[in-house]
Parts: structure tokens; C-alpha cells; sequence
């Protein structure tokens, strides 16, 4: 099944002759140079120089200095780093769940054959994907507004008074929403597809034994589909912890529910961008990284185990 | 999260070496004839359509609003006057026609940028299912590790060593950048693992095919679904690419779509600025238009594509 | 020009060269000091011909520019203007730290301007003999520009406030218009109280706005004298804002909207937002962004804090000024020079701009001029009025797009939760104080 290191997976079949070692190691470098080399332009170099810039400090008043782990000690301390950390935390355990559920539930609906109108599913919900945040935001602002907006005129036709999506207290599940429904749609059809390629033996052996539905999802479908189960959970970790666009662009909407250190990729932002404080922002991020990765490595780590 | 599988799975497929790539292309296989359907399951699913359809809906009916119309009336129903062709026009004339450039630029882009980035993770995918070299096992692992660094803060060194090369400002700040993709190196990856069977290479280079002429007549034919995969999802990425050029462009006439229409919505934020929300919204529906077309009409491809990427038996 | 609000503050200041440990940000300092350029000087370069690159967005440059070019076919200027606030500030600052593709001319708003100096980013164009031209500008926008002696830019409009108001909401609910904050108290609450949905004015939390509040009432919260600093908000001019506001935020007297947005063109358009006080800039907003409204709206002065008080302030505006890394100095002097102090002024006063020079603000034609949007008012007596009566004395922070940046992170709590205004100044206050200190900046406790 799917998973990060599929050569690993299929080893043995490619185990090549020895004898052609030298060749294979100059011809797999022909191939994946120019990605590499790009990549390492375009990502290496700037977060080897922000490395770099993290062991220094900038002043407006007194110019650079050379301050070692300083800023990577004040990061340790800092409750606004630390607070925005526990945001994104609290976002992905509510909002991830929910989008892989909604996500994984469509692509077995669709998968299921027992839909009409299959196509016009599959590309309707994949639709919002293509909306630029530019345009989504500007969407959802509306949709949100209590006076103008979809909640509004829900207000006044029902003669309710909902809570303003804006708040300090919901603003967290509203950007939650509009991820949600940004990326349904694309996590659905990884889902899909994976899917749609399970052997047909296999739900034949399940019919033989007389499975119900529910039981061919969760013993067939779902141990198939694994592999893109753990690169979709993978990839929404490091979205979630990456949260900029849609605060960013909701901020004029919200801007005393949505602190320019709201997340920490809006927090890095705001110490770049407003405050000039590029080592300190490059600490951060650096340090953000570090995390994400780990994370992210643990997910990888135990999804894996549970499908060995 | 996401770990809904809490047996070792007892129906895991069956390892089946000798099976090919052109069979991972073909559909659907049900032998117990067609499920019946479902009008409860439609209807649920059609839950799920709402909450994506809804703001797409606003969006086309405002985009057929005047300016006066759009303060006049409510967001969810049409104004008195249908001025939808009027605003298309407007948008296409405004500013010297303007748009229409950042609409080429981003065409521009999304050609040199996202085909780059195809293609590029074209050849790593291949090199990385086909081919072992020092150095393989660190490749991906650090790709997800500097993907996981947040881009926000790395804006500013990236622009200051661009500048140094003098690449800001000219369409290569954008387009550099978008060459990489790492879910399109993922895709490809795990998809010529599975469509290229190592016994073809084998054959080729027996034949005394060089590297370069194996891998476009061999491996490329067989890569050609991932391809318009991959393909779509950089177009996307590209076409709404809105950070990084912010950063690197400073003439107007080198924006994209996403930052033009960023800048007229500002307009309206602006002392003694000409207040366009009609035209932002018309120019943000003109926008995505493309994209949907590309999408319904790829998805064949595409859908196939996808399926084998994520496929591994 | 681009009003001075708490979002557009994203820029960054030109020491990032400095701060990035790339480069001092040398070589600019022999610019930005050179000998007197003489008048001779420039006349021989705009013979010469050449380009300028103009940043700004203020639209009615680009008749300014055209003109220009008619008059000195020699001269090309090349004006981008699609970049405004805090996307402006930030290419800008990237651009001073890359130096490289720095333009000739850039647009900065007052309340920037002594950050950009700071850095001896900005040329002082007193070299060019700018420094005599300090009698043709209003108070306020003069000694935005000014420090000491060096004069870093050339104020291309202001924003002296005044007070809009719906007549027809005041009318239909017999409403006096207020002159005094004690009315406009008064009057928010009739007015809300004569229909719930009708709110006196909108605010969210503006940082633009509250410094402007402070500035009229003759609190001076900031004293910036070269890298001292000294920041307290706790003064009794202060604190007389704060109790009157807050009267207005525990009420719920004001609409929680913030301005600039979709929906605050429309509540300015349906009556609901029945008061607008802000720099005499706002006519062309109104035209453009609420033409629904049009014939509804007037002007009035700003309400006081006492009877018979006359005290204003400026909200908003901007100037043109070079940057030190700029080329053809001499040429973009000269443009500059001929749209804000020369013939272009009158170009642009006569598209909708609010000029900074006392020519213009008391030109007969000008005051006579008749708003149509404004039901025929001749409004431009009122804003000409509220120019003479800005306190000179304001100064903002050299670190002032950082200052608005965190206003919403810390006075907005006001705005959403039981903090009060004023504790929610003192932790602005705190903050800014702990970023000067950061910085490097001598704070004065």
C-alpha cells in the first residue's frame, strides 16, 4: 500500500545487480538533479541563511550583533509563541479529524456506486480547491457578515440572533470552516482514487464470506487506502501548523479576534513584516520546523507500523 | 487522528509482482453486478455539495451587480439590473485593459512554472522509484523537513538573496520557485514505482538504449496519467500563487491574476481610491473559470492518474 | 494616500539591511547629505531628461505625471501605483535592504515618514532648498515631514478632520447634530434608541483614529527626540477621551464594523452608520465607494471637548518624498516639487485631492466649491477651518507601523471583551515601550 518510502516497499523487486552500482549512482543523480538543484535554491539555501540570521540580533537603534542561542532561549520563553503554538495544536486535533471524516466519508460515498450522479459530486466538491484564498476569503467574509452577510439574512428570516463567526471565541472554528472547505474536496479524491484501484479479488473473497458493507470498509477499504490516509493526515500537519492565508486575509474582518500572533506562521510574519525582526522571526520559524517535522515523523512512524 | 485502522489488516492485498502498469489504469471492476442506488445516501452527499456550492453561488450572483447594486441589495439574490456582461467588459477595459495582461502573466506562469514543475518532478520521481544512488533515503526526507519550515519568514532571505541575482522583479522570481513541488515529486514517485515495470528498462538498455532515450520512450508513454495528475495540481498552485510574487514583484505589469485583484480590492481601502468591488468580484469569477474548465475537462485523465499514484499493491 | 489605520501598518523599516546582518546600510549616508543643489542645477537636468520612478498610489499623480512630461518632453515619468499601504511599505523596505530597484520618488505617509528617516533612508531636501518652502504647508502635515531642519518630504495632501453625518437619519429622527463629544454621546444614544439597528458611527478599534482622538483632545502621548523616546498614554487629556468612549463601547453605541470594508460601505450607505468623523479626504471615498447615499451625507465640524474649542487634528495624508538609494535625484526633486508645491496642486486639487498648502485651502475658488454629493454644501470651509486649527506639536513614533501594528493585539481588546480603553492604552503603551527597548531606543520612564 501506499506510503512515504515506497522503494523501500518494493525493494526487492528493483534490487538491482551489483555489478551496475557505479553506473546507477551517476544516472539516478541525472535524473533528480534538476529538482534537487532548484529546491535547493528555492528552500535550502534561504533556511540555511535563516539559520544563519537566527544567531544574531538586530536593533533599529545599535545595528547587529552576534548573540549565539539567545534567540532561540527567548523563543523557549516566549508565552506568545507558545500560546499560538497551542492554537494551531487545538486546530489540528478538531479541524484535521473533521476534514479527513467529511473527505473520507464523500469518497466512500462515491466509491459506494450507489450514488446518482456520481460525476457531478466528484467535481462539485472538488471545485472550492480551485478558489484562490484571494477569492475565498473575500467569500466567507461575506458569508459571515451578522449585519450584511448569510448570517445575517439567517437572522432576520428566522428571527435568531446566532453568535458572530467573528468573535474572539469562534474565529478559530470559522477559519476552521473555510479550510475545511477548501481542502475536502482534494483530500476526498486522494481518497477516492486510492480506492478505486483495490483489486477486484478482494471484494470478491468479501462477498464469498458474506460481508456486510460496513464490514468491507473497515476490513477491505480502509487498510487499503493507508497510505493515503497517513500522506493526506502528514501534509494537513504541516497545513495546519502553516495557518497564514486565511487569518491573514479574515484579519481586516476580525482584527481584535485575530492577534498578529494568532498562529505562529502569522506571528513570524508579523516580526518580519512589522516589527523588522527578521532574526528573531527566522528563530521561530527554525524552531516551528523542527517541530512540524517531528510531528509529522512520529505520524508517518506509526501509521506505518500499524500497516506492517 | 486519521487512524481508523486499528486491526493489522487481514485482507491486505496480496503481493502480485508480475502484475503491470497498463492494469493499475483500468476502472472499475464490481462483479457483483451494479449497487443499487442510494436516495438517502445522494441526498447526504448532496449536504456536503451545498457547503461547497453556496459561496460559489454568492460569488456568481454578485458578480452580475453593479457597484450601486451590490450595497442596494442582498447577497444571496440579484439585483435589479443584470450587469454581468457589462462588468466582464468593465474588467477587461479597466486600467488600460490591464487585466488582461495579468491574465497572460499568469497564463505565462502557470505554462513555464507548473509544466517546470511537472516536469522536473517527472525526472525525480522516476530517478527516485527506478534508480539507486547515494544520497536516495536523505531526498525526501528533506524535502518534507523544508516544506515544514514556515515560507513567511523565509520571504525576506529569499528576496534578498533573489535580489542579489538579480532575478526580482522579472518573471523568474515566480517562476523559479514554482518549479518545485513536493506532493508532485510524492505522486510521481509512488506512481512510477507501480507504472513502470523494471523489467521494461531492463529490456531497453539491453538493447542498447542510452538513460535519456529509455526514459522518453520507454518510461515517459507510461507515465502519462500521473503526468496530467501532477500537472493539475501545480496549474492550481501556480494560478493561485499569491505570497511569493507579493514579495518578488514590484512592476504591476509582471502580476499575476491573484495579486491584481489583491491590489484593485485594496483600491477601495485607499484615500480617494476608485472602489471596484463589482470588478473584483466579476475578475475573481473570470479567474477561476479557467481552472474549472481545465478541471471537467482533464478529470478522465487525471482521476486515473491520481488513482495509480495513491495505488500500491 | 492611504489612511493611517492600524491594518495597513505592515511594512518594514529600510534598517533591515542593518537587521539582516547582510550590510550597514552605507553608502546611502553621502546622499542623503550632499551639498545645496541649486536651482540651475535641476533646471539643467530636466534638459538633460531621464527617468523617474514614482511609488504612489494617490490616483491623481497620474494626470500630474502626464503634465509633467508635456512640460519637460525630456523627462519620463515612470509611476507605478498599483501597490498601496502596507504591500507599498513592504516592497519598499525590501528594496532599501536589497538596494536595489529602489524607487526615485516613494509615497510615505505622515505617521511613517520619521521611521524612514531614521535609517537616513530618506534624502533630506533641504539640500534642495525645501527647507524655504515650510510657509506654503499647514501646520500639521509640514511638521509630519520636518525634523529639526531636515525636511524629508513634501506633504501631498492632508486629512484635517471634520465630522460627516446622515442629515437624512438626523432628520427623520430629530436629532440635533452634535458639537461637543457630550452631544455626540447624547445624540448616539437617541439616535440608537430611536432605531436599534441605527448606530452613531462604527469603530472596531483604529489606530489611525484613536491616536487622532488623542491628538484633538491635546494629549501627547508621544515625545520622540532623535533616539529617546518617551510613550505614556495616562495624561488627563487622555484620560477625558477614554471616559467619553467609553461610554459609546459599554453602551454599545457604536456598530462593531471596521472601516474600509464591504460591509462598512454599506452601513455608511443604508443610514445605519449615521456619523463619520475623519480627515476631509473622505468626499472622493464617498462618491466612489457609496453612491447610493449620495445627497444624504454632509459635512460638520469635528465635535470639541468643550464649547468654544476649536482644537482639530489631522487624520491621514501622505507626502512624496526620495529615498536616499533613489537615482536622478535632481529630476525627481523637480517632480516632486512641481505636483506638490507647483502647478500640479491645482491639477490635483481639482480632481478631488486635499491639498497641504495654505494657497489652495484659502482660495476663494476652492471654498466655494459646491459638493454635489454633499447636497451642494460648500464643505471645503469647514476642512479649511479644521486645517488651521491642527495642533502643530503631534509627533508619532519612528517605529510607528509597529506601534499600529499590535493596536488591535492589545486596545482592541476593548472592543471585544470587558478590558477597558484605558487599560487596554496603558498595555499598548507597555508593549510599545518593551519594542523600543528591544530596539535599542532610550525610553524615558
Amino acid at each position: 500500500m501506499t506510503t512515504l518510502q515506497p522503494p523501500a516497499a518494493t525493494g526487492p523487486r528493483q534490487a538491482p545487480p551489483a555489478a551496475r552500482r557505479d553506473r546507477r549512482s551517476w544516472t539516478g543523480w541525472g535524473f533528480i538533479g534538476p529538482f534537487v538543484a532548484v529546491f535547493a535554491l528555492v528552500f535550502l539555501a534561504p533556511i540555511v541563511y535563516s539559520i544563519y540570521l537566527s544567531l544574531f540580533r538586530d536593533q533599529l537603534i545599535g545595528g547587529t550583533t552576534f548573540v549565539g542561542l539567545d534567540n532561540y532561549q527567548q523563543a523557549f520563553q516566549d508565552e506568545r509563541f507558545w500560546a499560538a503554538l497551542g492554537r494551531v495544536t487545538l486546530f489540528l486535533c478538531v479541524q484535521v479529524p473533521i476534514m479527513l471524516g467529511i473527505a473520507l466519508l464523500a469518497a466512500l460515498a462515491l466509491d459506494s456506486g450507489r450514488l446518482y450522479g456520481k460525476s457531478f459530486f466528484r467535481i462539485t466538491i472538488f471545485l472550492p480547491y480551485a478558489v484562490p484564498a484571494v477569492v475565498a476569503t473575500l467569500m466567507w467574509g461575506f458569508m459571515y457578515g451578522t449585519k450584511y452577510g448569510l448570517v445575517g439574512d439567517i437572522n432576520g428570516a428566522f428571527g435568531v440572533t446566532l453568535p458572530d463567526p467573528l468573535s474572539p471565541d469562534l474565529v478559530l472554528a470559522s477559519i476552521g470552516n473555510i479550510v475545511t472547505w477548501e481542502f475536502v474536496g482534494y483530500n476526498m479524491l486522494i481518497f477516492y482514487s486510492a480506492l478505486r484501484v483495490i483489486p477486484n479479488s478482494l471484494y470478491e473473497a468479501a462477498e464469498i464470506d458474506g460481508a456486510g458493507q460496513l464490514r468491507v470498509i473497515t476490513a477491505i477499504k480502509l487498510p487499503a487506502i493507508r497510505g493515503a490516509l497517513v500522506i493526506a493526515t502528514i501534509f494537513s500537519i504541516i497545513g495546519s501548523f502553516q495557518l497564514f492565508n486565511e487569518p491573514n486575509i479574515l484579519r481586516p474582518l476580525a482584527r481584535n479576534a485575530l492577534t498578529t500572533d494568532y498562529t505562529p506562521n502569522f506571528y513570524t510574519y508579523s516580526l518580519s513584516f512589522n516589527g523588522q525582526q527578521h532574526n528573531y522571526s527566522a528563530t521561530v520559524a527554525i524552531i516551528m520546523g523542527l517541530i512540524t517535522m517531528v510531528i509529522a515523523y512520529v505520524v508517518q512512524l506509526r501509521g506505518m507500523r500499524k500497516g506492517a | 487522528m486519521s487512524t481508523p485502522l486499528t486491526t493489522a489488516s487481514p485482507a491486505a492485498p496480496a503481493k502480485v509482482p508480475g502484475r503491470g502498469a497498463p492494469k493499475l489504469r483500468t476502472t472499475r471492476r464490481r462483479t457483483a453486478g451494479k449497487p443499487r442506488r442510494s436516495v438517502l445516501l445522494t441526498v447526504l452527499t448532496s449536504l456536503i455539495v451545498l457547503y461547497t456550492v453556496v459561496p460559489l453561488v454568492w460569488l456568481v450572483i454578485n458578480a452580475t451587480k453593479t457597484q450601486t447594486g451590490l450595497a442596494d441589495s442582498s447577497g444571496m439574490w440579484f439585483a435589479d439590473d443584470f450587469a454581468l456582461w457589462d462588468n466582464i467588459r468593465d474588467t477587461f477595459t479597466y486600467h488600460d485593459g490591464v487585466f488582461g495582461r495579468w491574465l497572460l502573466n499568469t497564463l505565462l506562469y502557470v505554462v513555464l512554472g507548473a509544466g517546470g514543475a511537472t516536469f522536473l518532478a517527472v525526472l525525480g520521481g522516476y530517478a527516485l522509484a527506478k534508480f539507486d544512488f547515494p544520497g536516495k533515503r536523505g531526498v525526501f526526507a528533506t524535502v518534507i523537513g523544508a516544506v515544514a519550515v514556515p515560507g513567511t519568514a523565509l520571504a525576506v532571505p529569499t528576496f534578498l538573496m533573489f535580489s542579489k541575482m538579480g532575478l526580482t522583479d522579472t518573471p523568474w522570481a515566480v517562476i523559479i520557485p514554482s518549479l518545485v513541488s513536493p506532493f508532485g515529486l510524492y505522486l510521481m514517485w509512488v506512481f512510477a514505482t507501480e507504472a513502470i515495470p523494471t523489467e521494461l528498462l531492463e529490456a531497453a538498455r539491453i538493447d542498447g538504449a542510452g538513460e535519456a532515450r529509455t526514459f522518453f520512450t520507454v518510461a515517459l508513454p507510461l507515465l502519462a496519467p500521473g503526468i496530467v495528475t501532477v500537472l493539475l495540481f501545480t496549474t492550481v498552485a501556480t494560478w493561485n500563487n499569491y505570497f511569493l510574487p507579493l514579495i518578488m514583484l514590484k512592476d504591476p505589469d509582471w502580476y499575476p491574476l491573484t495579486l491584481g485583484l489583491s491590489a484593485w480590492n485594496s483600491q477601495a481601502e485607499t484615500i480617494g481610491g476608485e472602489v471596484i468591488f463589482n470588478l473584483v468580484i466579476t475578475g475573481s469569477l473570470l479567474t477561476i473559470l479557467p481552472l474549472i474548465v481545465a478541471f471537467l475537462l482533464l478529470q478522465k485523465y487525471w482521476q486515473s492518474g491520481l488513482a495509480a499514484g495513491s495505488v500500491k499493491e | 494616500m492611504r489612511r493611517n489605520t492600524g491594518r495597513l501598518l505592515r511594512g518594514i523599516a529600510l534598517l533591515s539591511a542593518v537587521a539582516l546582518g547582510a550590510t550597514a546600510c552605507g553608502g546611502s549616508d553621502d546622499d542623503s547629505t550632499g551639498e545645496a543643489v541649486s536651482a540651475s542645477d535641476v533646471q539643467a537636468a530636466l534638459e538633460k531628461g531621464g527617468t523617474v520612478t514614482v511609488w504612489s498610489w494617490e490616483p491623481t499623480l497620474k494626470s500630474v505625471a502626464a503634465d509633467f512630461q508635456k512640460k519637460y518632453p525630456k523627462v519620463k515619468i515612470n509611476l507605478v501605483s498599483e501597490r498601496s499601504g502596507d504591500k507599498h511599505y513592504t516592497a519598499l523596505s525590501n528594496a532599501m535592504s536589497a538596494e536595489k530597484g529602489v524607487p526615485d520618488v516613494a509615497q510615505i505617509e505622515y505617521f511613517a515618514v520619521n521611521q524612514y528617516a531614521l535609517g537616513k533612508g530618506l534624502t533630506d531636501l533641504a539640500s534642495f532648498g525645501a527647507d524655504k518652502l515650510a510657509d506654503k504647508y499647514t501646520p500639521g502635515p509640514w511638521n509630519a515631514v520636518t525634523q529639526d531642519k531636515a525636511v524629508y518630504g513634501l506633504p501631498m495632501d492632508s486629512g484635517p478632520m471634520a465630522m460627516f453625518y446622515n442629515k437624512r437619519i438626523f432628520d427623520k429622527y430629530d436629532i440635533a447634530v452634535p458639537a461637543t463629544w457630550d452631544e455626540y454621546v447624547d445624540a448616539a444614544r437617541k439616535l440608537h434608541k430611536a432605531d436599534p439597528k441605527v448606530y452613531i458611527a462604527n469603530d472596531a478599534g483604529d489606530a489611525g483614529f484613536t491616536t487622532s482622538m488623542l491628538w484633538q483632545a491635546g494629549s501627547r502621548p508621544y515625545k520622540v527626540d532623535g533616539t529617546n523616546v518617551k510613550i505614556d498614554f495616562s495624561d488627563a487629556k487622555a484620560k477625558q477621551y477614554t471616559d467619553t468612549w467609553q461610554k459609546l463601547i459599554d453602551e454599545k453605541l457604536v456598530a462593531p464594523v471596521n472601516g474600509w470594508t464591504d460591509e462598512w460601505y454599506k452601513g455608511l450607505g443604508d443610514g445605519t452608520i449615521a456619523t463619520l468623523t475623519t480627515g476631509a479626504w473622505m468626499p472622493a471615498n464617498f462618491v466612489s465607494g457609496v453612491p447610493n447615499a449620495a445627497g444624504d451625507w454632509r459635512a460638520a465640524p469635528m465635535p470639541v471637548w468643550a464649547k468654544g474649542d476649536k482644537s482639530s487634528a489631522e487624520n491621514g495624508g501622505s507626502s512624496l518624498t526620495l529615498p536616499a538609494l533613489g537615482k536622478n535625484k535632481e529630476l525627481a526633486y523637480a517632480f516632486v516639487e512641481y505636483a506638490n508645491s507647483g502647478e500640479g496642486v491645482g491639477t490635483r486639487v481639482g480632481e478631488g485631492a486635499f491639498p497641504a498648502t495654505k494657497a489652495e485651502l484659502q482660495s476663494a475658488d476652492f471654498q466655494s466649491t459646491k459638493f454635489e454629493y454633499l447636497g451642494g454644501q460648500e464643505a471645503n470651509k469647514i476642512f479649511a477651518e479644521s486645517a488651521a486649527n491642527v495642533a502643530s506639536d503631534w509627533s508619532y513614533l519612528p517605529f510607528q507601523q509597529y506601534a499600529n501594528s499590535i493596536f488591535n493585539d492589545t486596545v482592541g481588546k476593548a472592543y471585544v471583551s470587558g478590558t477597558t480603553l484605558a487599560d487596554g492604552l496603558k498595555t499598548w503603551q507597555d508593549a510599545s515601550v518593551k519594542y523600543a527597548e528591544e530596539q535599542g531606543f532610550t525610553v524615558e520612564k
